[in-house]
């Protein structure tokens, strides 16, 4: 079981969702988030006070799969949330050790 | 359903108007039939006596009526003009104000306008209003009317000769109420609410009352209407209309004191203090632009030509300083702003409220494009320029557009518009009479005087007793905790 973890932009979220449950992800789980990679913040004016805003408003997901969906999930994504433009964001995956469903205490990828 | 309730609320409609015009129409049928009875061919001596006494007791018949009925036009314009004024602090300002703090200030924010619309209100009835309204001498009134004694339902003619006394006293209400919120923007997220509530109480005796009571009181030095009283009453005729001097610089040039007195909030200005609700800001000054024409035209204190006259000019003004501040901000940053949009308008409504009843249409367009870009730069350039904390900008917008917008006023003041000084007689620089602008400085310059040294007084006493400002940690976790135990906005439920 492997978890991805994707940083995008919050429009392409319901793109990236719909290409995610196509190519049979189940479950998943998104954050309101703020963040920033190499891509620059902006600047805002108050009264002609300027504060460069840079943690700009981003969607995190969440989601843990079974080892054979890793790549057509991360693929999904990709190809859903990508503009070609800087701040598209980013994909981060990682192993999971175990999963309980807290409903009946299965384990493992049944749990999933 | 929708369609039967539209035709129900149009029927109610047509028949209130109906009765209305009917009711009128009654009113109006009554003299003539009458005078239609006393005109029969009569002609012996004793008949003309009788003729003469009944045509006499209907002209004075006629005479009441007709003042019954503009009391009835004038009290209903003036009844509304004071709610409207009433509008413009809760929820107006003190939304205007909320939109701009951090969102741990908002509930401190709106109580501290809130609690003008409370305890100005008990104070006026105790003694203000007679501190300021009341005869005494030149600078101060009298304590004649302390408790409201004597301001009944009759007409005071020193004041309004054609709406209730009491309608005259609740509407300057409105007035002290707003001027101490205004200043509340210059201290914002860092007073104490005891020490605010004090100084308000202090402030409204000693700054609003004698300043108001000069300009506009029975005998006042600076009061237009005054000259007849004799000694120094009217020694100084300063044109201003509906608040200038006595509500705009005032609380503008407090604010800055304060401000200076107070010093600059934790942080200020290396950690960022956005506004946390620009819609917020957005509708309060939407609604003291609304509310600015009960303000302004209201100070007409009748429902007349001169009323008309302020309503435009008061329009006009705000809509012209819109554009001078957004014009600016659009040139110097690239972008014009929401909040630089609003704050233009509620800039011309302040410059423009000393003339708005002295000055033509297109004059206000002038002083509200003139006001507007000259806000902008107090604000943004002259306070960073050097550092003070007036963190809404209280006197960026009220003390300097309330100082431009009262002598603009000497400059731009028509006797076609407000014939003040005699019928033709030169009013405004423009009209040949340079000397109003001077009485207009003069009038200007003691504003400032009794506001930074009864400001001053105030702030020191305050300080030395219970403190003026909230200590550090409150100030950290912001005034809706540490003053009122509750929060603006729950994120947790």
């Amino acid at each position: 079981m492997h978890k991805i973890e994707a940083v995008i932009q919050p429009s392409k979220l319901d793109a990236v969702k719909d290409a995610l449950v196509e190519v049979g992800v189940e479950g998943m789980t998104i954050l309101e988030a703020r963040g920033h990679g190499r891509q620059k913040g902006h600047t805002e004016f108050y009264r002609g006070r300027e504060y460069s805003v840079d943690l700009l408003p981003k969607v995190k997901l969440e989601l843990v799969v079974k080892d054979e969906l890793v790549d057509d999930a991360i693929q999904a994504i990709i190809s859903s949330a990508r503009t070609g433009k800087i701040g598209d964001g980013k994909i981060f995956v990682s192993k999971i050790d175990e999963v309980i469903r807290i409903r009946n205490e299965d384990r493992g990828e049944t749990a999933l | 359903m929708r369609v039967r309730s539209v035709t129900w609320f149009l029927a109610v409609c047509l028949t209130a108007i109906s009765s209305l015009a009917l009711g009128g129409g009654v009113a109006q049928a009554q003299p003539v039939a009458a005078a239609a009875m006393v005109v029969a061919p009569d002609s012996t001596p004793v008949a003309d006596a009788q003729r003469i006494a009944a045509l006499e007791k209907q002209v004075a018949a006629n005479a009441s009526a007709a003042a019954a009925a503009q009391m009835a036009g004038d009290n209903a314009w003036m009844l509304v003009s004071a709610a409207l004024v009433l509008m413009m602090s809760g929820p107006g300002l003190a939304l205007f104000y909320a939109g701009m703090v951090r969102k741990k200030n908002v509930l401190g924010t709106l109580m501290q306008t809130f609690a003008m619309m409370a305890v100005v209100t008990v104070l006026w009835a105790l003694v203000t209003y007679s501190l300021a309204f009341g005869s005494g001498n030149a600078f101060l009134g009298g304590l004649q009317n302390v408790f409201l004694r004597g301001v009944g339902l009759t007409p005071d003619p020193n004041y309004a000769a054609t709406i209730p006394l009491q309608t005259f006293m609740v509407y300057q209400l409105m007035f002290a109420i707003i001027t101490p919120a205004l200043i509340t923007g210059a201290f914002a997220e860092r007073m104490k609410f005891s020490a605010m509530l004090v100084f308000m109480v202090l402030w409204a005796v000693v700054v609003y009352s004698p300043m108001a009571h000069m300009v506009w009181g029975v005998g006042g030095l600076l009061n237009v209407a005054g000259a007849a009283a004799g000694g120094w009453g009217g020694r100084i005729p300063c044109l201003d209309f509906a608040g200038g001097t006595v509500v705009h610089v005032t609380s503008g040039v407090s604010a800055l004191v304060t401000a200076l007195y107070l010093g600059k909030r934790l942080g200020y200005p290396r950690e960022p203090m956005p506004p946390h609700s620009l819609v917020l800001t957005f509708i309060g000054a939407c609604l003291l632009w609304v509310g600015w024409f009960g303000f302004n035209a209201g100070s007409a204190l009748g429902a007349g030509s001169l009323a008309t006259s302020a309503f435009v000019c008061t329009h006009f003004g705000a809509a012209a300083a819109a554009i001078g501040w957004c014009a600016a901000e659009w040139l110097r940053n690239g972008k014009p702003s929401a909040l630089g949009g609003v704050s233009g308008a509620v800039a011309g409504l302040v410059a423009i409220t000393p003339g708005a009843g002295f000055v033509t249409p297109i004059s206000a367009l002038w002083i509200g494009l003139i006001t507007g870009v000259f806000c902008f730069f107090m604000v943004v350039k002259v306070k960073h320029f050097f550092g003070y904390d007036d963190t809404l900008d209280a006197f960026g917008v009220h003390g300097a557009g309330g100082t431009l917008g009262a002598l603009l006023t000497g400059i731009f003041a028509r006797s076609v518009v407000n014939p003040v000084f005699g019928a033709g007689k030169p009013t405004g620089l423009l009209e040949g009479n340079p000397r109003q602008l001077l009485n207009q400085l003069i009038g200007v310059a003691i504003a400032w005087s009794l506001s930074i040294v009864g400001t001053l007084v105030i702030l020191f006493l305050v300080d030395k007793t219970i403190g003026l400002r909230v200590g550090e940690e409150a100030e950290r976790e912001g005034l809706d905790l540490s003053q009122h135990g509750e929060e603006a906005y729950d994120m947790a439920h």
